[in-house]
């Protein structure tokens, strides 16, 4: 096709978009959202999640007040501090979003995980396992002659720490909620 | 007062409640009732399309030229997913949509039935909110809310998912006392402060410019005309995207033309060296800013935008003002006139010297000729020709739709429909139905190339039988042109797949379909060709067989930054504007 130019001269041009920015440090936030318990607004929330390319370490929801039907999705999530900010903008405009807080920024809030653990074992293991879930303060919800389940509530770090001693005991199955969150102090969401 | 109806009749009476003329829409099994419903009235008319992408299409160039809500009635399966590309392309560039989708009987919902298809999933992430009706108790609410949603804060297309047993339903309909949704509320007044500081801010500047997007025109006639009024006041340079054009009169003497990768020169070069911007409803997009971390380097940056995750998403801001444009701009004009501020006149001066400079640069000039219509001759003459009428034009996507913004002045807001940020071929002709269905006796023009037309080509059927004298203004130049430039430019001029063969007879065509062929292929029969096509009271494609190999400058690479900017070979040469560095690439 003769009649089209000669290709341009100038220095090659490797694409349509600019480049990927330089990587810049990442941080863990924890977000309490306050949505409408509509049909189909965690699928709303996780989609914007996965559609924008951000992360989710954890996210819980269940409704929290049910005159109102308001649910409380608390969501823990890592990214850059710009991408922070994006994500609470971005939920913050979906039509069934009331309000975004993060609470990493409100100053520490309470974090808290719930995780069943059953152990199978017999001899010096089941009885390490039991010791050891004493000193961790679970609770032992199950028992038979060679099997424990036990209930521990805490910080990720805590819930991860009996985890990996257990599995030292016979860990067979883990069960976790996901992390629940409230800020400190007299003030409320 | 409340009365007994079934649910299709409902959609019917709130679409008449909302003081809906007209519909663009497309009958299957799922929506059935609702047509019947059409049947037995006549305050809302529908407008039978060729296929539902065309639907919304001409529902969005409806919703830009008149300001309204445009509204949408497709089946349920292929009917909702064909409009799955117009929703998109609503929600890119912040159109008002409500689509009406059917969806089979609920107990069906789920089990693969015929024409089901997951419409509420498809299409939650191409529409601002969506809603499935599960109960007849919610649908009054919903149909309201849902233009309360589509036409308030940042616009954009709402689905309505409508399953038949709920047409079937019967319920009770009351028009509710407010559209309002329960808890959204957008925010539209700026922050006081933050005008104030950046009202000072202004006032501060040596080099400032207005950066004015897609939001003045959202914002309706007022903002453009107060937008008019600060400028004035100022005496800053303006400059729009390609989703502003018309909300500052393209004429003007402040007006420095487009920006960006298809801008024009005075305009990046301004944008690049400011020390003070003014962002008005323009959203930093990556085809507006070029390599992002040589953006505007020097500035200082204000930014108004009614959605808040604009603001700082791809360019940091000094001064983020969340707020209706109309709304900031009246408090910004009010605050200017009462604080009367004074600029620093000899620094404005030597910014407009700059200018000037950069003007002379002529950087869309372009090789003239006698034997062959150029592309960009081809917009001016079409622009000369029309200027004086009440003109509506829409554009498909390429090359053409960047001469067209580049060549056809603007003077008025919703008056040019393009699809900017999802840039979908086939957008103009069903854009142009609707736009021309909202302005009767308006010249409406879909400025056209030769491979987008072929997408959406059957919507003459519907301009046709509607009786809207759209005309269809083929570039014609045998290629994908913006995809041929593009693989000149990056890809060593191996032109894969970008050839248009095969092309129709477009008179021809225009005649199978009953309209009427017009072919120019000479410069000095042009303007006679243009008229005739003016005149003509039908539809009209007018085959404008132009220049094969002309590029579409000037252009910002990719990856490079407003000062690297590549000029088109016509241009005027006084290299000493620009660094080395950029002297390279020109």
């Amino acid at each position: 096709m003769q009649h089209v130019q000669p290709p341009f001269a100038g220095p090659p041009m490797k694409s349509h978009y600019s480049d990927a920015p330089a990587a810049e440090p990442i941080a863990r936030h924890t977000l309490a959202v306050i949505v409408d318990n509509e049909p189909g607004v965690l699928a709303r929330i996780a989609g914007l999640f996965s559609g924008r390319g951000y992360n989710i370490e954890s996210l819980t929801v269940s409704e929290t007040e049910h005159e109102k039907h308001l649910s409380r999705i608390t969501i823990v999530t890592t990214g850059t501090a710009h991408v922070i900010e994006q994500i609470k903008a971005q939920l913050s405009r979906l039509v069934p979003v009331h309000r975004v807080d993060d609470l990493t920024v409100n100053g520490d809030a309470i974090e808290r995980e719930l995780v069943l653990v059953k152990v199978v074992g017999k001899g010096e293991a089941r009885v390490e396992a039991m010791r050891l879930a004493q000193a961790f303060g679970a609770r032992t919800v199950d028992a038979t002659l060679s099997s424990f389940i036990f209930e521990l509530t805490g910080t990720s770090d805590e819930t991860e720490r009996f985890i990996s001693l257990m599995t030292a005991c016979g860990l067979t199955e883990v069960a976790r909620t996901g992390i629940a969150a409230i800020g400190r102090g007299a003030e409320s969401m | 007062m409340s009365e007994t109806m079934t649910g299709a009749e409902m959609v019917v009476r709130a679409l008449q409640d909302q003081g809906v003329e007209h519909i663009f829409g497309y009958p299957g099994g799922a929506v059935l009732p609702i047509y019947d419903a059409l049947f037995h009235q006549d305050k809302v008319k529908h407008v039978l399309v060729r296929h539902e992408q065309g639907a919304v299409h001409a529902a969005e160039g409806y919703a830009r030229s008149s300001g309204k809500v445009g509204v949408v009635l497709v089946t349920s399966g292929p009917g909702a997913t064909n409009a799955v590309t117009g929703l998109t392309d609503a929600l890119m560039d912040s159109i008002p949509i409500v689509c009406l989708t059917g969806q089979v009987p609920t107990h069906l919902i789920g089990s693969d039935a015929f024409q089901e298809a997951d419409t509420v999933g498809i299409t939650r992430h191409c529409t601002k909110h969506n809603y499935l009706v599960k109960r007849i108790e919610d649908l009054p609410r919903i149909m309201h809310e849902a233009f309360y949603v589509a036409a308030n804060g940042r616009p954009g297309p709402v689905v309505i998912d409508l399953p038949k047993d709920i047409q079937f339903a019967s319920g009770t309909y009351a028009r509710p006392a407010s559209n309002q949704h329960k808890t959204y509320r957008p925010q539209v007044q700026g922050d006081m402060e933050k005008i104030k500081a950046a009202i000072a801010l202004m006032a501060s500047a040596k080099r400032p410019v207005f950066y004015t997007g897609g939001g003045v025109v959202n914002a309706g006639p007022q903002a453009a005309a107060l937008l008019r009024e600060l400028v004035r006041l100022t005496g800053f340079p303006v400059t729009s995207t390609l989703m502003g054009l018309g909300a500052y009169p393209a004429s003007d003497p402040q007006f420095l033309g487009m920006l960006g990768m298809h801008g024009t020169y005075e305009a990046n070069l301004a944008m690049h060296g400011c020390d003070v911007m003014i962002n008005i409803g323009a959203r930093f997009d990556d085809r507006i800013t070029g390599r992002l971390d040589a953006f505007s380097p020097h500035s200082r940056k204000i930014h108004v935008d009614i959605d808040p995750s604009s603001i700082n998403k791809n360019v940091k801001v000094d001064i983020g003002i969340v707020g209706d444009c109309a709304h900031v701009l009246e408090d910004m004009v009010r605050l200017w006139r009462s604080t009367a501020p004074q600029v620093d006149k000899v620094a404005l001066k030597g910014w407009w010297d700059n200018i000037a400079g950069w003007r002379g640069r002529k950087c869309l000039a372009y090789r003239k000729s006698s034997d062959v219509i150029k592309p960009q001759y081809a917009i001016e003459r079409l622009y000369e020709l029309t200027k004086d009428r009440e003109v509506y034009v829409t554009t498909e996507v390429g090359q053409h739709q960047m001469w067209a913004a580049q060549f056809f002045k603007f003077e008025e807001p919703n008056r040019w429909m393009t699809s900017g940020g999802l840039g979908t071929m086939g957008y103009g002709l069903p854009a142009a139905i609707g736009a021309q269905l909202a302005h009767p006796n308006a010249l409406v023009v879909d400025i056209a190339g030769e491979a987008s037309i072929l997408m959406n080509m059957q919507e003459m059927s519907t301009a046709l039988q509607y009786r809207l004298p759209v005309k269809v203004f083929i570039l014609n130049n045998e290629y994908m042109g913006m995809v041929r430039q593009w693989q000149e430019l990056l890809h060593g001029g191996r032109y894969s797949e970008s050839y248009s063969h095969s092309l129709p007879d477009f008179v021809k065509l225009a005649e199978a379909y009953g309209g009427v062929g017009i072919r120019c292929d000479k410069p000095d029969v042009l303007d006679d060709a243009i008229r005739e096509m003016i005149d003509t009271p039908r539809p009209v494609i007018f085959d404008c067989v132009v220049d094969k190999a002309e590029n579409c400058f000037p252009m910002i690479p990719s990856g490079k930054a407003h000062n690297e900017m590549i000029l088109g070979d016509a241009a005027e040469d006084i290299g000493s504007v620009i660094d080395a560095k950029g002297k390279m690439l020109v």
